[in-house]
């Protein structure tokens, strides 16, 4: 598991491989890269010192300085199989430890956690990490993740709530989040917050003090982010997060119809004085393990700036913007971001239209929007859902993915589907396994048909297979 | 060398490359077409014997090449070591008797234990192929690190404890056979070597010692693996002699030529002790069940993200028919022509088949769904079988062909017993003989379980595998004895 994500975020980060920089540069190496630094400007890239100073955003609430880079505590790093360290898909704490100082060390102040992220364990890798550090030098925001129907109930969502105060080991929550509103609907909102009086007691807790900011994230229904919007002169939202990057800027509907332009979120965030919190920035890494030709055009552009580095720039461009939320598992992840926001250098006007037009281009991958969150696991039967998706949305931008056996390298592009299928996700928990219970799809958030998807993979290999294409 | 290596590639290869340029050469083995009926090949054997001798022992037979090579690193160590030993006629024809006995009742399998190419079969197939698989995995691995999909890696597991133990069994004897005494085998037990070397007595090219020449050096027969040549009196026994030319070789006066002779009777042999083979391989008649009994899986609402639930192994359905592979006809076709060389099993890519545990069908291909079904798009089992058990099918025929039909369990079913709608097993019948209906009739929209029209149902398993019901499939696969076309 952990080696495939591995695998599939270096692709991400194309230019790192073929600069050659190894998969796991440790720390020390970096430090003891600095002469080759100087030999090319292309290495400036992967190595070095971060060059600036990072750049920050303030609160206009409480005027705290928040760094436009915020850590996405979802994708944590787990341990490797025969680590001597825990179970195999275990929290790397000592990781999470190093790149939490590194970030700290760099100016990265805003961390983003939830109790449902990394199986339920997050909030703790995070507090152990943060904790080792004074209270003041980080912002922590997490959510009251009561997405199960039987933690609606509001003793299940205050023991929730209270929860995270003991894993995370503070007292007061900088910024607390309802989770995902939106999925699921008005009902769902009705259900998790107003009908249990979990919204009034949050208001109650944010007067008290212990929580600093309240805000929510947002997915899905329009009609949930209009009417928390339409409540905001009651409520008073102190920060809302947000998807937004190049493609979901105008055409989130292209992506996925159950999505709703970017420009039109953070404008009305924007007319109302609320700082957005950017998420998916990348798109669950689209924007960065994008076709090989758009990695040609953007590297044209800039040579020395990461295929991933303008979306980042994209997000952190517009002046309402709080801070850019970014998962990373890996120091290299980290380091780009840190060159991308130290400091931010905005986008120019022909900056915005040359991602535009590469936004343009992306759509013609007919690839499925899974970010790989893993919202929707485990599967009760078994099933690899992100590991398939993200296996087929890996070969549709590498042309394997044909449309008939008549096509030229029909035969490659078969071996490598098959193959490459068999290596990233086990056969029992393959697409021809999903039953369509359809228990997945209520998480997602991004509303993906997981088992007419899976399905359609199945026939697909099935055609592949079979040679029926 | 040659046969030798090829042969063994068959058994190792699981991409079918290798049956599709190598087939043949399983084929012409003698007790296959013999089975098989391959009058053909069967002719050209015979002919090539009376013609050169038993050539095919020494050249075409896989473990008469083992033996060899066994053999030859013996002799590394020892010069000269085999020495002239008068035939054993009564323990040679008895053991043919006991096999051609035990083949007219029926118990091919328990013959199939003397017959060479089905025992090299099953060493080759048992002992080297999971070595090859793994050697293949660890390349697979590399590959994989370097973003290449030349090699892919296959599933190695023991798909018969029996088989595994008989397999190494036998290859003990073999190896201490050959090692002390170069082709006992071939010249005792082997039911090949006796028929074949009841025809090259008659052989028209044969070595012959020129007794004028001769000065019964007894170089010769020292190294004569067969243990054939009587030096002392200038006779060869042609009954056994398997034409490996090393006593010409060896034979410093040039008395031994490759030539017709005139007709010599070949000396009687004495009644001597008969030397034991170890029959202990007989004994393996157990059947071992190793059952591991895991935590049911329930499906539980989930709170958190990420994971991977566990997944239980199937465990195998009792089939009160077993299901024998497409193109055996029959299970009485199959269990009269099958000599259990695992060549069927071995090359099965999709870990269908394995070696049956019952008595009657012992180490005979057996058909079952726990890894993988019977997919459509392949015939490989039925096209690579030399012995004419299972006969070559298209996979137009095969899309058609009966071999058993699948059996709903209500209990296992998961729409029932999760409440959750399935219907994987509809999605992915082949031939659409399955259907989903409302589990309460007078309630359209109750959950789904399928129904199976078994007219329609070809048997392959697609529904057993892909079911979520586990360790016991809610629908599975019950064999036929005849098969039939639909």
């Amino acid at each position: 598991m952990e080696k495939k994500q591995h695998k599939t975020e270096m692709g991400r980060r194309d230019f790192l491989k073929k600069l050659g920089a190894g998969a796991a540069v440790s720390a020390m190496a970096l430090y003891g890269c600095k002469e080759k630094a100087s030999d090319s400007s292309a290495n400036r890239v992967t190595t070095g010192e971060i060059p600036g100073k990072m750049t920050y955003r303030t609160n206009p609430k409480t005027g705290e300085k928040v760094s436009v880079l915020g850590y996405g505590c979802m994708r944590l790093p787990v341990l490797e199989e025969g680590s001597s360290a825990g179970r195999e898909g275990d929290i790397d704490q000592e990781t999470v430890n190093k790149l939490t100082d590194y970030a700290l060390a760099h100016g990265v102040n805003y961390f983003d956690t939830s109790p449902a992220y990394c199986k339920g364990f997050s909030e703790r890798a995070m507090g152990i990490a943060l904790s080792r550090h004074p209270r003041s030098s980080y912002y922590i925001a997490t959510k009251l993740s009561n997405f199960a129907p039987d933690t609606w109930s509001r003793e299940a969502s205050m023991a929730m709530y209270r929860n995270s105060f003991r894993e995370l080991k503070v007292d007061y929550i900088d910024y607390l989040l309802l989770h995902a509103v939106g999925m699921g609907g008005m009902e769902a909102l009705e259900g998790r917050y107003i009908k249990n009086g979990m919204l009034d007691f949050l208001l109650e807790e944010r007067k008290a003090g212990r929580i600093r900011n309240l805000g929510f994230s947002y997915h899905g229904d329009i009609r949930v982010f209009d009417y928390l919007l339409s409540r905001h002169d009651e409520i008073q939202w102190d920060f809302v997060q947000i998807q937004l990057n190049y493609v979901d800027w105008k055409h989130a509907k292209e992506v996925n119809p159950r999505n709703t332009d970017a420009e039109y979120l953070y404008g009305e965030l924007h007319k109302r004085g609320i700082p957005a919190v950017i998420m998916e920035p990348l798109l669950g890494g689209r924007l960065s393990n994008v076709p090989n030709h758009i990695v040609a055009r953007l590297k044209q552009n800039r040579p020395d700036d990461s295929v991933a580095s303008w979306a980042f720039r994209f997000a952190g461009s517009p002046e309402g913007v709080l801070t850019v939320l970014s998962g990373m598992t890996y120091m290299e992840h980290l380091q780009d971001n840190l060159r991308t926001y130290s400091p931010l250098v905005p986008l120019t006007e022909a900056d915005k239209e040359f991602l535009e037009d590469t936004a343009q281009l992306m759509l013609k991958f007919p690839t499925i929007p899974c970010n790989d969150c893993k919202y929707c696991m485990p599967c009760p039967y078994g099933i690899d859902i992100p590991s398939i998706l993200v296996h087929y949305n890996r070969c549709v931008n590498d042309g394997n993915v044909p449309k008939s056996s008549q096509e030229e390298h029909y035969r490659q592009a078969r071996r490598a589907f098959l193959v490459g299928y068999d290596r990233s996700v086990p056969r029992l928990r393959q697409a021809n396994h999903c039953i369509g219970c359809n228990q997945c799809s209520s998480h997602c958030p991004q509303n993906i048909n997981i088992p007419a998807e899976l399905q359609r993979i199945d026939r697909f290999v099935e055609q592949l297979k079979q040679g029926t294409l | 060398m040659l046969f030798f290596t090829l042969i063994t590639w068959l058994f190792l290869d699981f991409t079918g490359t290798a049956h599709a340029w190598f087939g043949w050469l399983a084929k012409i083995q003698f007790l296959p077409a013999v089975l098989a009926l391959n009058v053909g090949v069967v002719l050209v054997l015979v002919a090539l014997t009376l013609l050169f001798g038993r050539v095919y022992c020494s050249v075409i037979c896989p473990l008469g090449v083992l033996q060899d090579l066994f053999s030859r690193v013996a002799g590394r160590r020892k010069k000269n070591r085999f020495r002239y030993t008068p035939a054993l006629p009564v323990l040679r024809y008895g053991m043919l008797l006991v096999f051609v006995g035990l083949l007219v009742a029926g118990f091919t399998a328990v013959a199939a234990l003397l017959a060479p190419y089905s025992a090299y079969g099953r060493i080759a197939a048992n002992l080297l192929a999971p070595l090859y698989r793994w050697g293949n995995n660890g390349l697979a691995l590399l590959a994989e690190g370097i973003d290449s999909y030349a090699v892919y890696s296959v599933d190695v597991w023991l798909k018969s404890l029996p088989v595994f133990i008989v397999a190494v069994v036998t290859l003990a004897v073999i190896a201490t056979l050959a090692w002390r005494g170069g082709r006992t085998y071939c010249n005792t037990v082997c039911p090949v070597g006796t028929v074949l070397g009841v025809l090259s007595r008659y052989a028209w090219f044969r070595p012959v010692i020129d007794a004028t020449k001769c000065n019964a050096c007894g170089l010769c027969a020292r190294n004569c693996k067969a243990s054939c040549i009587d030096a002392v009196n200038h006779r060869i026994d042609y009954s056994r002699c398997v034409v490996c030319m090393n006593c010409m070789d060896k034979c410093r006066r040039g008395a031994l030529s490759y030539a017709h002779a005139s007709r010599k009777k070949a000396v009687p042999g004495t009644d001597e002790v008969p030397e034991q083979v170890d029959k202990g391989r007989r004994s393996f008649l157990t059947a071992t069940a190793v059952l591991t009994a895991t935590a049911a899986l329930k499906a539980q609402e989930k709170k958190v993200d990420g994971g991977l639930a566990v997944i239980e192994d199937k465990k195998i359905p009792e089939r009160a028919t077993p299901i024998a592979p497409p193109g055996a006809g029959s299970a009485r076709h199959l269990a009269q022509h099958c000599t259990a060389c695992q060549l069927c099993v071995s090359a099965c890519p999709n870990d269908v088949l394995h070696p049956s545990a019952r008595l009657s069908t012992w180490m005979q291909p057996e058909m079952s769904y726990e890894r993988g079904y019977c997919r459509s798009e392949c015939t490989r089992c039925s096209n690579v079988c030399p012995t004419g058990a299972l006969r070559p099918l298209t996979v137009a025929d095969k899309s058609a062909l009966q071999i058993g039909h699948a059996v709903w369990i209500r209990k296992n079913c998961v729409p029932l017993t999760d409440g959750v709608a399935c219907g994987n097993c509809a999605r992915h019948c082949p031939t659409g003989a399955i259907q989903m209906v409302p589990s309460d009739p007078n309630r359209p929209d109750s959950v789904k379980i399928p129904v199976v029209n078994t007219e329609r149902c070809i048997g392959c398993g697609a529904c057993e595998h892909l079911c979520p019901a586990r360790p016991f499939s809610a629908i599975y696969v019950e064999g036929h004895e005849v098969h039939r076309t639909v």
